[in-house]
Order: structure tokens, then C-alpha cells, then sequence
């Protein structure tokens, strides 16, 4: 249930992510959705891609230094208070999330949050356990209307 | 008893008879070429005769070895205050070969060789490449920079002499280098320490890695490099890495050179007569400690070097080498008086720098330093490029890697300095000498 990402280390400098964005298209890879981190000196791109293993070799060939890290989609109810209701399940389990972000999912009534948990394969089981629905990556991929 | 004299066999150059010595008959050479190369100087070199002259000196008054303390230092910018020929001691028609090494500042410099200078020359660099362990069956690939830089032809020569089928690939084109070590089946490479660590780097992009290689053996020379950056190679790319040492103005390479026990770096002082001095007060230092390298060249014609100041800190390493050479050996140069960096007042030396971040556990060593001055204070700045084992996913552990590396370099060089984490193949890859400190601060002035 869990989902590649692929993070990218950047200087916080005009222009850097120009380039990255250029090499997953000239290698016909699909950014899903991305977010920027990013500190007065430095930026880490995180990326959720078509193809992470093909996007990793591609960047990685241009001289780009990347992390993979294992994170999780979950459905999120869009209303309000559906984020508040499913975070206050996590935090009493002690599951600590390092940071998280959002994800356009084609449906009305669900959203889509990407979650980096310190333990992702508790957190899975727990959030399943509470009828949460955690979405794969294939429909992850799928879901995102073209 | 057959076996142990086949192993010396193939372990021991003839050629390196002269490594092995007694040191009574060794300073009986030493003294009788000390006194004809300074005969020779006085008699073909104004300059020599003139400082000489002003001590109230004669070449008769060396009369043992110790009386080289009393002799006048030669340095670097009498070579280009005689440019370009005015410390030659042999005529223009004796002379077989020039080179000329780059100044960065000012006029550069010229030596000189007569055709037994290139003898003596090429005999030093196969006694260098023997004592590596290098043998007529090895593969050499000799990327040191062919042309008036004496790195290229110096190896060439050696390697030749050895009997090892040379490739003289000269610096530069890194693909095709990676290509050529691949496909001959190379089994030694010689070039400086940092372009080795580049085309290391460049076979991993390639999908390669090296230790998969015939390679076996490394020479390299011509710039400091440290302990820990050949532990890092060695691990990286399963060779054994050797230091050599020399410079241009007293032949090139082939002043010194380590052995298989790597406890330093013999000086082929037959030919190179070695003395250890204070930097300040110019007299010589106890054995084992640091100080400048200063050589004398006992047989050069063309251009004879009297206690030429190297610049180089070094130090006498005590004690008889395991390998039975009897050579004095030197410590690895790390740095040189002239790398020297004053920041705020305290001494930096980029090799400081380097192996604090080394030491950093997973740190590769490309890194510059920066040095500006803001409102009349020193400022230094050490850019690192980010690699795979530095780079987490999260800003959090970025900037724990920053902080460690600030602490690593405040506790060896004493001075609080900024780390920067810069993209990787950012900094400018060198296909010679590694360009490691960028000097803002006169500029700004």
C-alpha cells in the first residue's frame, strides 16, 4: 500500500527546478503531484511520478542526488473536520507524521493526502483497522483525471 | 631458499639497486656530488656565485655533508627573476629539453636538462614506479598532463623504462578514459588524486565501478591529498593507492616515492639531497619534526638546485623502513606553506578542511572554499556537494548534516566557519590540480 516518492536535493537558487522537470519530460514521465520544502539555503522537490523507478534512473543519470522514501495515500473525507477526525486516530498510536501533502483525487467527496509517517506500516494497519481507505499506488495513478 | 629469492626478484627492480644502500656509502656519494654540483653552480651561475660570494664562500669550503647548512637557499622567484634562462649551467647546445611550469602570478618558470639529466630523470621514476610495485607486465595509463607540465612525459618515461606498455592518454576526455581503462584491461593509472576521484565518480554515473576493473594500482601526484581520502578510494574503488612526490624545478616527478609499507616517501636522496628547515628561522629541525622540504640536486647539469626552498611542510619520518630501502623517508605532503590560508588571524590549510569532512562519516571530498571579507572580517565559506549518503528526505536532517559538518571543521581548524550544501557536480571538476580555494578577499578590497 505503499507509495514511492522521489525526493530531489536543490539549492534555493532561481531556476533549479526548471531543469528536473524537464529531464522527466524528455523521459516521458508524469509528475502525479510534487511539493517544495525548502529553507533559506536549500529545497528538497518531492515528487510522486508515473514511473519512480524510471524517473530515479533519469535524474540520477543528469547528476541529480535523490532519496526514495516509502509514503502513504489516504483518502480523506472533503468536508470539513475530515482531516481533524482522521489525525486525532494517529496521534494517540504515537504515529509521528514528518510531513504530509495534498493530492487533487477526481472525486467530489474524497480527497487525497499524501502522509510521510515515522512507522508507514503501523500507521497502514491502524488506519485500515479504522476503515480508512488507503490508496494504492496504481490507484493513485489512475485516479488523476488526464 | 629458491622461492624467497624468486619473490625478492619480483618484487625488487634491478634498477632499484641504489634504494638499498648502506647509508656510510650513500654519504660518501652524497658528499663527493654535493661538492661537484656546487663547483658546477659557481662556476655557470652568476646568481650562486654572487650569494656565494657575499658569505665569503668558495665550493672548497664543503668539506662534509653537514656544510650544506652553510650554503645559501635558492627559491622560487629567482627562477623568474632570471627568466628565462639565467640559472642554466650547461650551454644551449647541451640542453635537450625545457619545461615550463605555470605561474599564477607573474612570469613562469623554465628547467632545463641536459640528456643525462633526462637519464637520471627517467631512472628515478622507474626506481618510483618499482618501488609501487609496479612491474614490466602492468598496463599503465598515464593521465598526468602531457606538454611543458613535466607530470606526463616524467611517468612516460619511467613506465618505459620499466618495460610496462604504456598508454599516454594525457588529462582530460574522462568518458573516454573510463573507456580505454575498460576495454585494454588497465592495471595502473597515474594522475593527481582528485581527477582519479572524478573519473571514479564518472564510472558510477556510467553504471560501472571500478573495483569490477583490472585496475590494481594508483600513482598519484602532484597536489596534497590525505590519509583519509585514500582510505575513501581504496574502499571506492578497490586499488592501492601510492604517493609521489616531486616538482619541477628540481626534475619533476621522481623525488620521492612511497613503498608497499606506505610509512612515508623515500626521497631517492642519491640524487635529491633532502633537509627538513623552520619556515621562520631557517635552520633545520629535529628528526620528526614538521618543517619545510628543502632539496638539493646532486647531479643535475642543465640546471643545478642548491637548498631550494620547496614550500612543502613536511617531516623526517625516525627509524629504518620494513622494506630495507635505505632512504630517508618524508611524510606525506599534506600542505604547503603556500596553501596556507590566514583567517582571522589563525593558519588554515585545506587539508584541515578536508579531512574534517571526511571524517563525517559518507562525506566525498568535493568541496571548495570560499574566502570573503565583509566589513573588514575574514569570512570563509566551504561548499560541499551533496551526495546520496548525506542527502535525507527530510529539511530536518539536512540540516543536522550542515551542523555536523561545521562542528567537524570548527574542531580541526579552530575557527567557526559556514558549510554550504551545494547541488552535486556543481563545483568545478579539475583535470589536473584541484582548484580548492577561491581567495574573494582582495578583490573586494
Amino acid at each position: 500500500m505503499k507509495i514511492h516518492q522521489l525526493s530531489l536535493f536543490l539549492e534555493n537558487q532561481p531556476g533549479q527546478i526548471v531543469e528536473p522537470c524537464r529531464i522527466l519530460a524528455r523521459a516521458g514521465i508524469d509528475i502525479r503531484t510534487l511539493t517544495l520544502a525548502d529553507t533559506q539555503r536549500f529545497g528538497i522537490l518531492r515528487l510522486i511520478l508515473s514511473d519512480w523507478e524510471a524517473g530515479a534512473k533519469a535524474l540520477h543519470d543528469a547528476g541529480y542526488v535523490t532519496n526514495v522514501t516509502e509514503v502513504v495515500a489516504v483518502e480523506v473525507p472533503d468536508r470539513p473536520g475530515g482531516l481533524a477526525g482522521l489525525l486525532e486516530l494517529l496521534s494517540p498510536a504515537g504515529l509521528n507524521i514528518e510531513y504530509m501533502y495534498a493530492f487533487t483525487s477526481g472525486r467530489a467527496d474524497q480527497a487525497v493526502m499524501i502522509f510521510r509517517f515515522n512507522d508507514p506500516d503501523r500507521a497502514i494497519e491502524l488506519l485500515q483497522k479504522s476503515g480508512i481507505n488507503v490508496v494504492g499506488s496504481v490507484e493513485v495513478y489512475q485516479r488523476i483525471p488526464k | 631458499m629458491i622461492g624467497v629469492s624468486e619473490a625478492i626478484a619480483a618484487r625488487y627492480h634491478p634498477a632499484s639497486a641504489p634504494d638499498f644502500v648502506p647509508a656510510r656509502h650513500l654519504k660518501e656519494l652524497q658528499l663527493a656530488r654535493l661538492q661537484a654540483v656546487v663547483q658546477r653552480a659557481w662556476e655557470h651561475v652568476p646568481l650562486f656565485r654572487n650569494r656565494m660570494d657575499e658569505r665569503g664562500m668558495a665550493p672548497g669550503d664543503v668539506r662534509a655533508l653537514e656544510d650544506i647548512a652553510r650554503l645559501p637557499f635558492t627559491v622560487k622567484t629567482d627562477l623568474r627573476d632570471t627568466y628565462p634562462f639565467g640559472l642554466f649551467a650547461s650551454p644551449m647546445s647541451e640542453i635537450v629539453r625545457l619545461h615550463v611550469s605555470s605561474g599564477t602570478t607573474g612570469k613562469p618558470i623554465v628547467v632545463a636538462y641536459t640528456k643525462a639529466d633526462v637519464d637520471v630523470w627517467t631512472s628515478v621514476m622507474l626506481r618510483t614506479l618499482a618501488s609501487c610495485g609496479v612491474t614490466h607486465g602492468d598496463i599503465v595509463q598515464n593521465a598526468y598532463g602531457y606538454g611543458l607540465f613535466t607530470g606526463g612525459l616524467g611517468a612516460h618515461y619511467g613506465a618505459e623504462a620499466l618495460g610496462a606498455t604504456v598508454i599516454p592518454i594525457s588529462g582530460g576526455n574522462t568518458d573516454r578514459q573510463l573507456m580505454i581503462m575498460r576495454d585494454f584491461k588497465v592495471t595502473v593509472f597515474c594522475s593527481t588524486p582528485s581527477y582519479f576521484t572524478h573519473l571514479a565518480d564518472r564510472a558510477e554515473q556510467l553504471g560501472f565501478r571500478m573495483r569490477d576493473l583490472s585496475l590494481r594500482v594508483g600513482v598519484f601526484g602532484a597536489e596534497p591529498w590525505s590519509e583519509s581520502m585514500r582510505r575513501h578510494m581504496e574502499s571506492d574503488t578497490g586499488i592501492q593507492a601510492f604517493d609521489i612526490y616531486g616538482l619541477s624545478e628540481i626534475t619533476g616527478p621522481g623525488v620521492g616515492s612511497e613503498c608497499p609499507w606506505r610509512t612515508g616517501l623515500h626521497v631517492f636522496e642519491d640524487h635529491f639531497y633532502p633537509e627538513i628547515v623552520d619556515p621562520l628561522t631557517q635552520e633545520p629541525v629535529a628528526e620528526g619534526v614538521e618543517g619545510e622540504l628543502v632539496l638539493t640536486t646532486l647531479s643535475k647539469m642543465a640546471m643545478p638546485m642548491i637548498r631550494y626552498r620547496t614550500r612543502d611542510i613536511t617531516a623526517f619520518v625516525p627509524g629504518e623502513c620494513p622494506c630495507g630501502r635505505t632512504l630517508r623517508r618524508i611524510r606525506r605532503v599534506g600542505r604547503r606553506s603556500d596553501d596556507m590560508m590566514i583567517i582571522r588571524g589563525i593558519n588554515v590549510f585545506p587539508s584541515q578542511v578536508e579531512s574534517a569532512l571526511l571524517d563525517v562519516e559518507g562525506t566525498m571530498p568535493h568541496y571548495q572554499i570560499i574566502l570573503t571579507r565583509e566589513k573588514g572580517l575574514d569570512q570563509m565559506e566551504v561548499q560541499v556537494e551533496v551526495t546520496p549518503e548525506i542527502f535525507g528526505d527530510t529539511v530536518g536532517a539536512l540540516e543536522e548534516m550542515n551542523q555536523k559538518l561545521v562542528y567537524a571543521i570548527e574542531r580541526t581548524v579552530g575557527l567557526r566557519v559556514a558549510v554550504r550544501l551545494v547541488m552535486p557536480h556543481t563545483i568545478a571538476r579539475s583535470e589536473g590540480k584541484a582548484k580548492r580555494v577561491i581567495d574573494r578577499r582582495n578583490v573586494e578590497e
